[in-house]
Formats: structure tokens, sequence, C-alpha cells
């Protein structure tokens, strides 16, 4: 047991040792670029994944904290002038806030599956349409953010400054669901997700749990807004607030496993990829997509616990794999 | 230590239980039986705050505890187990008896260590590391005794946890289910299994459609025409006594 635990800890310092020599490894900045997408995707998974995989609580609506987050602080870094490192923080709140918002309305009347589903995303719409319609979002018009690098604003010369701030945003995430697995909190929350009613009788207190796992995923979420608008420079309320961010939340942490601290990074990792890979070698126009939608149904069909589901079965068949 | 007085719940048309008293007193095996459709379950899910009842008082160890959420009345010390046994089916046996320990540290290494003695006491050592799903009904039903060991209770409702078990299984699991009254935790139990309702309880209470038609010890309860009649339909119990002039 112990010698598993020091070589999987082993595996990740190598792989953070890794991720962090990259930029200096790799010259192309595209790949550093398309690197930073994965890792962003997979931070936004994680916050999916922490209500929907560990709590069991599947929303369509993840992108509304994102969203929320982004408009927090470039409002007030566009029209107050406050330096988005301050910013995130509001962001954070902002997500964390309307996580609890959601999730009083949603959990207090005891909206569960697919009902739950429906409202995030009908919380998602509904903001998307407000943002549409008022004045300080910008409007339809969205928000142009200006463009003066420096760390102060979260904005880099060079997209390696991104990949770093991506790369930190990632490894806090994992330590999030890391530090989950491992106490009572986490523990309350997988067994809501596995069985609420047996949870409750075993003194479970599964409303307040949901709370706050719908808070922590709404702040991260936030602190993901804050990424994307200094990266982007752009906001608009379809990117806020559209149904394919949280598609794709959802996506990234079922293809890599859910309710695992490595999932959603796995997720994005492969989804990305083969979505770039499709991208470059296939020239008919869609036929990428095409690729990437039936990579999908055979992901989702065939391996009901994602691809880090794989390896767990793998290591379970494993001889003298059983004390691991 | 559990007192219930003029215990009501209809849904909809249906009386399901029905003005119901009873009372539990600390240190003893104080059985619930009737036929099928008596409203048992239902009157246990009242008790452990699942169901809201229509009228009557439940009183734990003085408290009123109607209305309170079932996650507060397991921290005082009362749990229940379901007569379908609900394990959180993608963890490991260990994992699920850790989450009814939980209740009383936010420690792992101590809700750890308690839910292996849990474990010991029930008799699921072998199994710690198995999947819930892969458990037989036998482990199912003392996985669910386990987790309800773990929160540590006082007053423990058991929900038919012999349902389903061979005469080997039963005998073992009675055995298990004296222990924890000597190691000081109250019982009340719902049973089909006749018995083991003989041989564990002190005292029962039989309901039939809702309404409580006897109370006694189990000898006294066998020998209730109310109850032959309950069970064996009307007329039963005349035929009984009869039977048993005749042999006299």
């Amino acid at each position: 047991m112990k010698s598993a635990m020091s070589r999987n800890g082993f595996l990740c310092l190598a792989g953070l040792l890794l991720a962090l020599g990259l930029p200096q490894i790799i010259a192309s900045n595209f790949i550093i670029d398309v690197l930073t997408l994965i890792l962003f995707s997979a931070f936004l998974g994680q916050s999916w994944n922490i209500l929907g995989g560990y709590a069991g609580q599947f929303s369509f609506g993840g992108v509304v904290f994102f969203g929320t987050g982004a408009y927090a602080s470039s409002i007030l870094l566009e029209t107050f002038g406050i330096d988005p490192w301050i910013g995130i923080f509001a962001a954070i709140a902002a997500g964390g806030v309307m996580g609890l918002f959601i999730g009083f309305i949603s959990f207090r009347y005891g909206l569960r599956g697919s009902y739950f589903a429906l409202i995030t995303l009908a919380f998602a719409e509904f903001f998307r349409i407000i943002a549409n319609s008022v004045e300080f979002t910008g409007g339809g018009v969205g928000i142009f953010i200006d463009y003066e690098p420096s760390l102060a604003r979260l904005q880099f010369q060079d997209t390696a400054g991104y990949y770093y701030l991506a790369l930190l945003m990632t490894v806090i995430s994992l330590l999030i669901a890391w530090w989950l697995e491992r106490s009572r909190f986490g523990a309350s929350l997988i067994a809501i997700r596995e069985n609420e009613d047996a949870a409750e009788a075993l003194g479970v207190n599964a409303f307040r749990c949901k709370m706050y796992a719908i808070c922590i995923a709404g702040a991260m979420g936030g602190a993901g807004g804050t990424f994307y608008a200094q990266k982007f420079l752009y906001l608009d309320p379809p990117i806020a607030y559209g149904i394919s961010t949280s598609v794709e939340m959802l996506l990234v942490t079922i293809v890599g496993g859910l309710g695992t601290v490595f999932g959603p990074l796995v997720g994005s990792f492969v989804l990305h990829g083969i979505n770039e890979i499709a991208r470059h070698y296939l020239e008919a126009p869609g036929l990428s997509l095409i690729v990437y939608g039936l990579i999908l149904v055979i992901i989702v069909g065939f391996l009901p616990n994602g691809l880090i589901g794989l390896f767990k079965r793998k290591a379970k068949k494993a001889p003298g794999a059983k004390n691991a | 230590m559990l007192e219930v007085t003029g215990l009501s719940k209809s849904f909809g048309g249906l009386t399901a239980v029905n003005n119901v008293d009873l009372n539990v007193e600390q240190g003893r095996i104080i059985s619930l039986i009737g036929p099928n459709g008596a409203g048992k379950t239902t009157l246990f899910a009242m008790v452990a705050g699942f169901l809201k009842p229509n009228g009557g008082t439940i009183l734990f160890e003085g408290q009123d505890i109607i209305g309170l959420k079932p996650h507060r009345i397991c921290e005082m010390g009362m749990v229940r187990t379901f007569q379908v046994t609900q394990p959180f089916a993608k963890l490991t046996t260990l994992e699920n008896i850790m989450v009814g320990a939980y209740c009383r540290t936010a420690r792992r290494d101590l809700a750890e260590a308690k839910a292996r003695e849990v474990a010991q006491q029930v008799g699921m050592t072998a199994a710690l590391d198995q999947d819930a799903d892969s458990l037989t009904v036998a482990g199912r039903k003392r996985l669910e005794l386990a987790r309800a060991l773990a929160t540590a209770p006082r007053l423990l409702l058991l929900d038919e946890v012999m349902a389903g078990l061979n005469p080997i299984e039963i005998d073992e699991i009675v055995a298990v289910i004296k222990k924890i009254r000597d190691s000081g935790v109250t019982i009340f139990l719902i049973e089909h299994v006749m018995k083991a309702v003989m041989n564990l309880s002190d005292y029962a209470y039989v309901l039939n459609d809702g309404v409580r038609i006897a109370a006694g010890t189990p000898a006294e309860i066998a020998n209730d025409p109310q109850v032959i009649e309950a069970y064996l339909g009307h007329g039963a119990a005349k035929l009984m006594q009869g039977g048993g002039a005749a042999n006299a």
C-alpha cells in the first residue's frame, strides 16, 4: 500500500516537472496554446466533476459559474479599473454565490437527476438573456478587454505565461479533488451520489453537503471565467453563458472518468487531442467533427467509467494489485 | 427510550398507520410484527424522520423528534436500516461502513478504525475490500447492519434484516444482534422470521391494517386470538382452540 502510494506520488511529481518544463522544450507557440486550452478545459471539467462526478448532481449549466466570474472580473476591470489579480477573487466569490443561489433554489425543493440538470440549463439560458439585455455587461456587443500585459492583469506577452497560469489552476483543482477523496466531506458527497436516502439515514446532511459542493464548483468556475476573459480579451453573452461550454465541461469529465481526480485532465487531453489531430489531418470540412463524434460515442458507449476506469480495471485484474 | 403515542399516517384515502402507541425501553430488544402491508415500515420511516406523520407524537429520550431530518435523528443516536438494502454500490464494504462512522468523527483514520471494528463485530472482515454490489444478499443485510452500527447508535431500528437469508445465516445474524444488545444498544426490529422474533425479543407489538392489535411477550402474542386471526384468517383462532379442546 505504502509503495503504491509513493509510486503514484512520484508519478504526479514527474508529471508536474514535465509540465513545468514543457514550454522550455517545445518551441511551437501553437502547441503550448493547445496545451493551455487542454489544461483550462480540465480545470473547468474539475469544477463540474465536483458537483456532477462526486456528488452525482449532473448539471447542464456548469457554464453559468464561468460566465458569472468572467463578467465579474471583466466589469471590475473595464468599468472600475480594478486589476484582475484582485478581480479573480471577486470572480471566485461571484461564482460561489451564484452556486449557493442556484443550489438553494434547486436542492431546497429536492430537485434531483434530470430535473436538476434542466434547472441548471434554464439558469444558464436565463443569465445569457439577462446579460444580453442589460447595460453593464455591454449587452450583445460584449466587453472588449484592453491588452496591457502584466502579471497584475493576468495578461502575458508570450503564450507560456497563460500556460503556467492554466497549469497552476489545474494543479489547484487536482489538489481540491485529491483532498475531497480523502475527507469526510468527499465521502458524504459520494454517499449522496450513490444513495441519498441511505446517506441521510447514516447522518449525512445531504442538503448542506450539496450546497458546499455547488459553492466550490461555482467558485472554481468563476476563477475559470477570469482566466478566459484575460486570455481571449473579449466576452459576450453566448461565450459567457453558452451551452457549448457546459457540454464541454461534462464531456471531458465523463470521457475521462466521473468522480476521479484525474478524469477531467485525461478526458481533456484525449478529446482536445483527437479534435486537433482530426482537424490537422482531415482535409474535408466537417469530417473532423464526425471523427470526433464517433470516438466520443465509442468511449461513452463502451467505457461507462471513462478512460480512468479502464486503467483501474486493469490494475484490479493485475496479480498482486489487490493490496494497492 | 422511544415513546410513540397516537401515531397516524395516511396516503390519500389509505390509512397506513392508525393511532399507534408503543414504547421501546432501554437495553431491550423489541419486535414489531404483522402481516405484509400492516404499516410496519411506514411506522419505522416516521420514527426515523423519513416520513412526516399526520398525527401523534414521537419522543426519543424525552425529546420530540417529529419534523427532524433523518441525519439529525441519526446524530441524536437513532439509526434505521432499510428493508430493501441500499448499499453504496460502487464503494467497497469498508468505504460503505466508513460513511456511517463519519457520523461521529471527521478524521479519516478514526473512521476507518471504527469501520474495521464494526466489520469485526458483524463478521464482515473478509469482505472489506469487496465492492458492495458484489455482495450476496446475506452480505448486503450485514452491510446495512454494519453501516448503521458504525454511527454509534443508542437505538437501532432494524427493518427485516433476516428476510431472504437461509436458516444458518439467520442463526448467525441472531447471534450478532444479541451481541449488539449486550454491548448496550437498544434494538427495535421488524421481522417476519418468527423463530428469530421468539428467540430474540423481550417484548413485541403486532400491527394489522395499521392498527396495533396486540402487545406482549412473544409467548403471549403467539397465543393471542386476534394475532392468530390476522395471520391465518377469520375463524382460525376458534379452530385452533377447538382443536386444542378436542385434543384435551
